[in-house]
């Protein structure tokens, strides 16, 4: 990406260096100036402390994508940094800025051919007393990509409660030692109208609470712990309740306990948690109750790796529950969709009465990003609730395969909600006539889904097509700029579309299918679910590294 | 949400749905299910007002036999369902039904914590000493010497002891009952009901089809020769040296129920976002 137009810049240090108070404040500082921007953060396994990298992108357009290289990568100390090369990619382009007094860089960075400038940051904030290096830093970093120092200061008065003059006036020493240097600097910020600066998780809990969520069950999991930890003072606000759980078992079976009483629930976990909680989403489906999971995907198999993103909870998402049990998968293509998805899912989920799964991943989850004020769904979806009539009969066999459903409380509508196979009234039943007639519904009311143009994002035009869904959809956008090629970034991944996918790839000769997983699931999906058209070609690896948009371009 | 105000006084028949019950002839669940419905007519419930939750298992099948909602979900898991429940819906009554080996076993983690969490709820477990459904192996509190196909000579693990449990992980309320005697049951399980927080009510409920030999509860079975105690430690002596007949209230606690909601609405959805607008 032309560097007038994009900047990334990393900060890194060892722990209590500082470096993601700074780094947050920069990427204020450019939402303050008028950019867009993104930061993810890497940090060693410590469970407090470490050595930690804030990484961020400014740019003059929205994105979530990172870009191929760093320009900058700054470091208050060298401590173990070279543990984080390879998510810090640096090019001969690149500056590596550092304290001389902290050594010299490891000899990886350098490697690259970037350019090693000393920058006296320790000696710098020590003129001033009460400053630290890492506001230095922060100066000299806006200075360098331009900018301006009122951003700067904004930023700091917003988020320093102690010691704010003199880490202005450090800062502003870093400001200055930045105007010495051959800089990066952004062209004029283009953005328009209202920004907000959030996170994916944060993106996903308000969506949800959009949605009508009014009751969460919490079992704390890396990465989706924020998510649970935003929705617990805003439940708190808006008259809801969060139970924290024992596990990720008694969670699910608290969302559907709150749910089957009337009131829309949500709970929100990693794999090993949704892995979990499968059973009972299968009791959601069956008893019809609806229900929403909030995956946020992180590194598998097992442990894997915690607090790093993959798209491999697919399969599991998809076709993890026993029996035939249709239900509903929804994967957010960026930070700030983690709202609208989310919100879709609860609305699907609720008028379908039927579990949803939202497949977010560590990526979105814990970016923060400037992101356009979210697009909304404007349709509002509701549960059909049973009125009177009698008799009632909870599983009704309807045409559209939802039957009204009585809340607790409603006088004359007791029912009986079952896992076990049942009659249209409930009674649990072993016929092969109510089996079928149950699994029809069932089925039926999901394959009647019309999900209108939600279900993909579909930019440009081309012979060629790339489709991906989730955290791929933003380097794949970057990468087919002004290109002559389709991009299919998928949201409803069940039900699959196969008509509008394929009027999506009328004229399509090439398929590209970009996925961040080792085994391909996405493209097994998609051959099972849709006919791709002509040359069909995969483009797959694990995480935990993102994808650039260089490594998706030399695939295509 | 809420019923019609109805002055109708309901019985116990007008508790129990006309579904014709799995249990075998002679088992001890069909006892309880006449207790639970004789105790519901006794507060003067409405059955639309009551929920009653199960996991999986013979005693989980009641929630059908009864007029009120049911939630039949999957197995072990009852006791969560029902906190969800009863946290979104302070209004209702909430029930769980529960058995040795669905509510001690693959259970048995919840019951630690719903007794710590001290939910309103009111948690009747139907013991019977063995998987019935399953047609007879071992459960927590089988005795280590049952023979059976799955432990041919006996598990040889000591039993469970589910009332020392409850009373150390801070259940509200523990009692025990006998499925003979359905009235006691009635005013314990009616007891239980009324008193704030998480109420644990284990029943002993036999199985004459595998546990034929628990015919002979009846003779064994007697009241508790105390009066109940709202001392966890006096409690913990008299539990730990209980002979497993004791029939009566054991525990009445005075811990504060838990309360899910924090507040009425103090602020629109649309209200929180302003903390993301730059």
């Amino acid at each position: 990406m032309d560097s007038t137009r994009s900047v990334s810049v990393a900060l890194a240090g060892s722990g209590g260096a500082g470096v993601m108070t700074a780094g947050n404040m920069l990427l204020e500082a450019a939402a303050h100036a008028g950019y867009y921007g993104l930061m993810t953060r890497t940090s060693g396994p410590q469970i407090r402390g470490g050595e930690a990298a804030a990484m961020l992108r400014i740019s003059t357009f929205p994105t979530d994508g990172q870009d191929d290289r760093f320009q900058v990568l700054a470091a208050i100390d060298w401590q173990n940094v070279q543990r984080f090369a390879a998510e810090l990619p640096l090019g001969p382009q690149s500056l590596v800025v550092g304290d001389p007094a902290q050594g010299e860089p490891p000899e990886v960075f350098l490697r690259s051919g970037a350019r090693y400038i000393g920058l006296p940051l320790k000696q710098l904030a020590g003129k001033i007393p009460g400053a630290w290096p890492n506001m230095v830093a922060l100066g000299f970093l806006a200075g360098l990509i331009g900018l301006p120092f009122e951003s700067v200061e904004a930023a700091a008065r917003k988020a320093m409660k102690k010691g704010l003059e003199p880490g202005i006036a450090a800062a502003r020493q870093g400001f200055a030692e930045a105007s010495t240097q051959q800089a990066f600097l952004l062209e004029k910020p283009t953005a328009r109208g209202a920004r907000w600066l959030i996170t994916g998780n944060e993106a996903a809990g308000y969506g949800a609470l959009r949605g009508g969520v009014r009751f969460v069950a919490a079992y704390p999991i890396t990465p989706a712990t924020e998510l649970l930890e935003w929705l617990a003072p805003a439940l708190t606000k808006i008259g809801g309740t969060l139970v924290q759980a024992e596990d990720e078992l008694a969670s699910i079976n608290m969302a559907l306990g709150a749910s089957y009483g009337g009131v829309p629930a949500l709970t929100a976990t990693s794999g090993p948690g949704l892995a979990l909680m499968i059973e009972s989403l299968g009791l959601g489906v069956a008893a019809e109750v609806p229900v929403v999971v909030v995956d946020v995907m992180r590194t598998g198999p097992s442990t894997g790796i915690a607090t790093k993103s993959e798209q491999a909870d697919l399969n599991l998402a998809l076709y993890g529950l026993h029996g035939d049990a249709p239900h509903i998968v929804v994967a957010p293509n960026s930070v700030s969709d983690c709202v609208a998805a989310t919100e879709w899912a609860v609305g699907l989920a609720e008028s379908l009465q039927v579990p949803a799964i939202v497949l977010s991943d560590q990526y979105f989850g814990q970016a923060r990003a400037v992101v356009d004020v979210p697009a909304f769904r404007s349709k509002a979806f509701e549960r059909v609730k049973a009125g009177s009539g009698q008799p009632y009969k909870r599983y009704a066999v309807t045409e559209s395969g939802v039957s009204p459903m009585a809340i607790p409380g409603a006088p004359g509508m007791q029912y009986t909600a079952d896992g076990l196979e049942h009659n249209e009234k409930g009674t649990p039943s072993s016929q092969a006539h109510d089996h079928l007639a149950q699994m029809d519904k069932r089925a039926r009311k999901i394959s009647r889904l019309d999900p209108g143009d939600a279900w993909a994002s579909i930019e440009g035009e081309g012979e060629t097509a790339v489709i991906t869904f989730g955290s791929c959809t933003g380097p794949a956008r970057e990468a087919l700029l002004n290109k002559k090629i389709k991009l299919v970034s998928l949201r409803l991944l069940s039900p699959a579309q196969p008509e509008r996918l394929k009027r999506a790839l009328e004229g399509v000769k090439r398929v590209l299918v970009v996925e961040q997983n080792h085994s391909g699931q996405f493209l097994r999906y998609l051959r099972g679910e849709y006919d791709l058209p002509g040359e069909v070609r995969s483009l797959r690896r694990p995480g935990p590294l993102p994808f650039r948009p260089e490594e998706i371009l030399k695939a295509l | 949400m809420n019923a019609p105000v109805t002055v109708t006084a309901l019985q116990a028949k007008d508790f129990k749905s006309d579904y014709k019950p799995v249990w075998c002839p002679g088992c001890g669940d069909y006892s309880v299910l006449t207790g639970i419905t004789k105790a519901l007519a006794m507060l003067g419930l409405r059955p639309e007002n009551v929920a009653v939750v199960s996991g999986i298992g013979c005693s989980s099948r009641i929630p059908a036999y009864t007029t009120c909602y049911g939630f039949h979900g999957v197995h072990g898991r009852s006791l969560p369902a029902a906190t969800g429940l009863k946290a979104a819906r302070p209004d209702l009554t909430v029930l769980v039904a529960s058995g040795d080996g669905d509510g001690y076993s693959i259970g048995g983690n919840h019951f630690l914590h719903a007794c710590r969490r001290n939910v309103d709820l009111t948690y009747i477990v139907m013991d019977n000493h063995v998987y019935g459904m399953t047609k007879g192996q071992p459960s927590p509190t089988t005795e280590p010497d049952w023979s059976s196909k799955l432990a041919p000579g006996g598990t040889g693990l000591r039993e469970f002891h589910p009332l020392v449990i409850a009373l150390a992980s801070g259940a509200n309320f523990i009692a025990r009952g006998f499925s003979g005697d359905p009235n006691g049951l009635a005013a314990l399980i009616a007891e239980a009901v009324r008193h704030p927080g998480f109420s644990f009510v284990e029943i002993l409920s036999p199985c004459v089809t595998f546990r034929p030999e628990q015919r002979e509860w009846k003779q064994a079975v007697h009241p508790a020769p105390v009066e109940p105690t709202d001392d966890p430690a006096r409690a913990a002596r008299r539990l730990m040296t209980d002979d497993g007949f004791n029939i009566g209230v054991l525990y009445k606690g005075d811990r504060p129920a838990f309360s899910g909601k924090t507040s009425e609405p103090l602020q629109s959805v649309e209200d929180l976002e302003c903390q993301f607008r730059l």
